[in-house]
């Protein structure tokens, strides 16, 4: 079956935006560092598991062209979390990769965050830290990339 | 018929163990790690992830560590251990012109915005082998320079304004999109389905229809628009969320070839052109690629189809090496039973050609006897 796209919403929502964020910073994080990050929240809050820690694939998609009609480009490992917290909290994680392990810990800081009262220690203990280093990673990369551009000069003939 | 033969239980065994053996090697030098693999031979790593059609460092160096280095073998590997997996969807499109770029060059325009980023690269070596990675000295660390331009736009999205250059074409929003890992190949296929194939493609392969369009087989005319390397981010839509969430970043290439531009009666001369994506720092197949997905363009752009590399069922039917190979291949295994069927054959017809040749002779020797001799002993012969 070809798979339909979602279809197009009617305006961008930006509500899920902060949300995104934190999904997006530990996706990036290594599972390892992941775990460390967790670690002031240690011992891991107790949990019911909704949806245990599975890995599947998702087919990465492509643009003809780089800005045309999508075609499929190939798959990539992806391994999905769902946990429940005693206060109710569903939190969820779609990280790529095969472990398990960053699969229940982004979901677990998911749930975390959604709490109210634990945003604020959320973002700043393990959100901002990971964004950060992320960040410095890039810069470096950049930085890296910036040395080897070319300079071009002209070269002047002697005569006339 | 097939007839089902039993044996070679044992053999097959001792094989196998013997080929660990020897796939591990001298066991005083210490074994590769999967880290090793996929972070000194990361370009092997991502050929494989390519042409396996799974983007997953840790499986494809394992499957390299596995087949020996044998990346056709590997790819074969990555592929059947992906059909275990449950498939959870389809990403969005990833967007190339928010790549984090590591690399960046362009053969059309000296002076882009963004500029020309050389980054991680083989070009411009003498190509002399380096004798002091031999004993894997001291490294020097490279450098940094400051970042003064952070937008890269594409080299493509730079034309387009003036009509020069044909632009995308904007998709329904609906629209199907194909996948030959769920249906299998029928012609004509889409573009869609073309650029599928070719991502996963043989690099070798591809390389040659690309080789074979510039010696004048499909003769294109490209030049390379743009070539990019770097990370983008996937992001998948979750149903369950109700948005798009971000699964980490891949690295790819994206190779914009820019061809000639004969226009046609509802299309003002410009240039046209074709797309390369790959997993990795895969460049020589990024640009192969782009060159057979522009070749394959033919009837759309009113060009006569003439080569191999303008085939779409002659390209798309032999490039997957998995495939190719699976065919290739299975003539080592044993046809005894067919080869017997073959063998009565040719026996048959041997014994019928010597027959008839005896005849023949019989028949010729008559005839030169019968016009030696005089026309008494003919008569009487009869």
């Amino acid at each position: 079956m070809p798979h339909q796209a979602p279809p197009p919403s009617a305006s961008p929502d930006t509500s899920n935006e902060p949300r995104r964020r934190l999904m997006a910073a530990l996706a990036n994080a290594t599972p390892d560092r992941l775990a460390a990050a967790l670690a002031p929240f240690a011992p891991l809050p107790a949990h019911e598991m909704v949806r245990a820690p599975e890995t599947g694939l998702v087919m990465v998609r492509g643009r003809m062209g780089g800005t045309g009609a999508p075609f499929n480009l190939g798959e990539v490992t992806v391994t999905r979390c769902v946990v429940r917290l005693e206060n109710g909290v569903a939190g969820s994680s779609y990280v790529m990769g095969r472990s398990k392990q960053k699969a229940l810990h982004a979901a677990l800081v998911d749930a975390l965050w959604q709490n109210p009262a634990l945003t604020e220690a959320v973002e700043r203990e393990i959100i901002a830290p990971l964004a950060s280093e992320a960040e410095a990673a890039d810069a470096t990369v950049r930085a890296e990339t910036a040395a080897t551009k070319v300079d071009f000069f002209t070269m002047v003939r002697g005569d006339d | 018929m097939y007839v089902a033969v039993k044996g070679g239980e044992k053999a097959i065994r001792n094989a196998h163990r013997l080929m660990a053996t020897k796939r591990r090697g001298d066991r005083s030098v210490p074994g590769l790690t999967l880290d090793q693999i996929a972070g000194q031979l990361a370009i092997a790593v991502t050929r494989v992830m390519g042409e396996g059609s799974l983007y997953d460092e840790g499986l494809a160096a394992l499957a390299i560590k596995q087949a020996r280095g044998d990346l056709i073998e590997a790819v074969f590997l990555l592929r059947a251990y992906r059909t275990t997996l449950p498939r959870f969807g389809y990403s969005e499109p990833v967007d190339t012109g928010a790549m984090l770029v590591e690399r960046r060059i362009s053969a059309t325009f000296k002076d882009l915005p963004g500029g020309q980023l050389l980054g991680p690269t083989f070009d411009y070596t003498h190509r002399l082998l380096d004798f002091k990675l031999a004993a894997d000295g001291e490294l020097d660390t490279p450098l940094t320079a400051e970042v003064t331009e952070t937008a890269m736009p594409r080299v493509t999205d730079l034309l387009s304004g003036e009509g020069l250059i044909e632009e995308d074409v904007q998709p329904e929003e609906t629209a199907a999109v194909g996948d030959l890992t769920r249906e299998p190949l029928s012609f004509p296929a889409g573009r869609d389905l073309r650029l599928q194939n070719l991502a996963r493609g043989d690099e070798g392969f591809l390389l040659a229809l690309a080789y074979s369009t510039q010696r004048g087989y499909g003769r294109t005319h490209p030049f390379a628009g743009e070539i990019r390397y770097g990370a983008v981010e996937v992001e998948f839509f979750a149903e369950e969320l109700g948005f798009a969430v971000p699964l980490g970043r891949i690295n790819v290439t994206e190779c914009q070839m820019v061809n000639q531009f004969k226009g046609s009666a509802k299309v003002p001369p410009q240039f046209t052109r074709g797309y390369g994506l790959v997993f990795g720092q895969v460049e020589r197949k990024a640009m192969s690629m782009a060159m057979v997905d522009r070749s394959l363009r033919c009837e759309e752009l009113g060009e006569e189809r003439t080569a191999p590399a303008q085939d779409e069922e002659f390209v798309m039917s032999h490039s997957d090496n998995v495939q190719a190979t699976g065919f290739v291949e299975h003539l080592k295994l044993p046809h005894y039973v067919d080869f017997q069927a073959e063998l009565d054959l040719v026996r048959r017809m041997r014994g019928e050609w010597f027959d008839r040749q005896a005849a023949d002779q019989a028949a010729a020797s008559d005839a030169i006897g019968s016009g030696a001799t005089d026309t008494s002993e003919k008569e009487a012969a009869e």
